[in-house]
């Protein structure tokens, strides 16, 4: 008896699983079902909508402009992100605290202000084109992911290893290049592998941001659903979990999942 | 190529406050000296300078004719050896070592030969290729120690290097980094807050506090004979009495202590520093006997504690608690009156400070 788990708490798991699951597993069925309209369980099964994504230039455009987006917007937040992380650990006594939270607020406050603002900011008030404010609006949403998971490697970094490569003979640009690069290499790969996720499963800040002729996957899901109910938007929001589950399987098998999460 | 290293008047200052007041050392060509103190005097601060890593807002450093005062970290040469080893956890033992040589623009070649002579002379030579997390505190101290040396700089320092290894390891690996420190009779500095590592290997000990040095001199002067009432009380002399000189009678002087006793000290035994003194005693300085079987301090014995070597009083003297050491074999009960002797070549007089 002791070792017998009780039944409410075996319903009670089933139970979240199938509000966890349930939902993708009827978008996944929805996607190769036969039928030009949204059903489930699917009658027939056929891969035509992932074909169709293709097929239709709005979603192959949205879709580029999405990758290029996440990989821009990223890169660019890595270029601001690593320096900044590397000041607040280095310089822990120095930097007053706060400074460091001041790059957690993309994540504190809600995305729809932050969209809404970057939208008043970048676009009507700098006038920046549409395609520049994206990037750069990405760059600010995923910026706290770089900084802090990249922070969190330099906080375990021991910087006498920088002194001592600096007593060996390296300036300090060098001894930044090749001794602490090298050893917070995960936190940089886990910090982009999050901001990539994250920028490019958003909605909230590219709807505000995106205009004629420029938009997001996500965001050109939203239009295409308007307008018509086929299974072609559950063929793209497989085709988006397929990319964010490739891309956690790869930063599992690198990293180990805990490392997201430290 | 052995130099010498001097600072002049150097001070440094965290924000406003000054941690290092106007320090003047000079390590002579080959000699190994450590900076010894406890947290906060100033040691750490006086390496960190001369490494580079801060800048004094006065004085000079000067490393045989090169004044480094103003030269970057990177280009001053100086082996360091850090409290956490520092070792790049990326590259093996090897190229742990090769670092500095391939930062010379050492051909690959060569820099691997030389460093795998160095890393046999530190007794690693099967460890070449491991990674630093899979050695031990010791081995790892090892490696660095191999990589500082290996690029034959004039001047090796060590900060606190051996405070994170185990007692034993502290023993070995302190006449190590000695052998090797001697058979290349690089000039060091030496940083510890562990009196015993500092006096075993050092030529000469600074003893520092409050960002200066208290007194600078061999360990056996240092321990013998210490100049100023900080470093007796830093090297063990647990009684501190004052005293002051009443009386100038032939070939003695009698001085007084709190309470009223006299006492005369024999001239050219004791060394009187001027009218008020202080008498500064291990307890083994102070011979416990028979009452006026020599001129001494009247006392009142306490408890008694056996150390094996001699037993060891608590006792009550006019100028308050001391401890003194008495023979083996002639035990006092608690309560007896006695007199304690001082005895000259343990016992110090100190001038009274400012």
């Amino acid at each position: 008896m002791q070792n017998k788990t009780h039944p409410l708490l075996i319903a009670f798991a089933v139970l979240v699983f199938f509000f966890l699951l349930g939902p993708l597993v009827i978008i996944i069925g929805s996607a190769l079902s036969e039928t030009s309209y949204l059903t489930f369980p699917p009658q027939g099964l056929t891969l035509h909508w992932f074909e169709n994504i293709f097929e239709i230039s709005a979603f192959r455009r949205t879709m580029a402009t999405s990758f290029m987006l996440a990989v821009g917007g990223t890169a660019l937040s890595m270029l601001i992100g690593i320096p900044a992380a590397y000041a607040l650990a280095r310089y822990r006594v120095e930097i007053p605290r706060f400074l460091g939270n001041v790059y957690v607020l993309p994540i504190l406050i809600p995305e729809i202000v932050l969209g809404f603002s970057l939208m008043k900011s970048l676009a009507t008030g700098l006038g920046l084109p549409i395609t520049l404010s994206l990037l750069v609006g990405h760059a600010l949403l995923v910026l706290p992911y770089c900084v802090r998971v990249v922070g969190a490697s330099l906080n375990n970094f021991d910087f006498s290893i920088e002194e001592a490569a600096v007593s060996l003979g390296c300036t300090r640009a060098k001894a930044f290049f090749t001794v602490v690069l090298p050893n917070i290499q995960a936190g940089i790969i886990a910090g982009f592998i999050l901001a990539f996720i994250t920028s490019l499963n958003d909605v909230s800040v590219s709807i505000f941001l995106t205009g004629p002729g420029v938009s997001t996957l996500p965001i050109q899901l939203l239009a295409h659903m308007e307008q018509f109910f086929d299974p072609t938007i559950a063929s793209v929001s497989v085709l988006l979990m397929l990319v964010t589950v490739a891309v956690m399987a790869i930063v599992e098998r690198t990293l180990g999942l805990t490392f997201l999460t430290k | 190529m052995t130099v010498s290293l001097t600072l002049d008047n150097v001070s440094a200052h965290y924000g406003s406050t000054q941690v290092l007041e106007d320090l003047s050392l000079h390590v002579a060509e080959g000699e190994l000296i450590s900076l010894l103190g406890s947290s906060g005097c100033g040691k750490t601060t006086t390496l960190r300078l001369v490494a580079g890593f801060l800048q004094p807002t006065a004085g000079t450093i000067r490393l045989g004719d090169r004044d480094l005062t103003r030269l970057p970290a990177h280009a001053r040469n100086i082996g360091l050896v850090f409290q956490t080893y520092a070792l790049f956890p990326h590259l093996t033992v090897r190229d742990n070592v090769a670092f500095g040589l391939k930062q010379r623009g050492m051909g690959r070649k060569e820099r691997d030969r030389r460093a795998d002579e160095m890393i046999a002379r530190v007794g690693l030579d099967a460890l070449a290729d491991r990674h630093p997390a899979n050695l031990s505190g010791g081995q790892r101290q090892r490696v660095a120690l191999a990589r500082a040396l290996v690029i034959e700089p004039p001047l090796l320092m060590f900060d606190e290097p051996l405070s994170n290894l185990d007692a034993k390891l502290r023993v070995d690996m302190r006449v190590e980094i000695r052998r090797l420190q001697q058979a290349n009779g690089t000039t060091a500095v030496y940083v510890t807050h562990d009196q015993e590592e500092a006096f075993s290997i050092s030529d000469r000990v600074a003893i520092m506090n409050a960002g200066r040095i208290m007194q600078l001199d061999t360990p056996e002067v240092l321990y013998s004979k210490p100049a100023n009432a900080f470093v007796a009380d830093f090297v063990g002399f647990e009684n501190m009495i004052p005293m002051r000189v009443v009386a100038e009678a032939g070939d003695a002087v009698r001085a007084e202590m709190e309470g009223g006793a006299t006492m005369d000290l024999p001239r050219g035994t004791f060394d009187v520093p001027g009218r008020d003194f202080i008498l500064a005693a291990r307890p083994e300085g102070l011979l416990v006997a028979p009452e006026g079987s020599a001129p001494g301090i009247p006392a009142k014995l306490g408890l008694r504690t056996y150390l094996g070597r001699a037993y060891q009083y608590q006792c009550d003297t006019p100028a308050g608690s001391v401890m003194a050491n008495g023979p083996l074999s002639a035990p006092f009960d608690a309560g007896a009156a006695v007199t304690l002797v001082p005895q000259p070549d343990q016992c110090c007089l100190l001038p009274v400070e400012a």
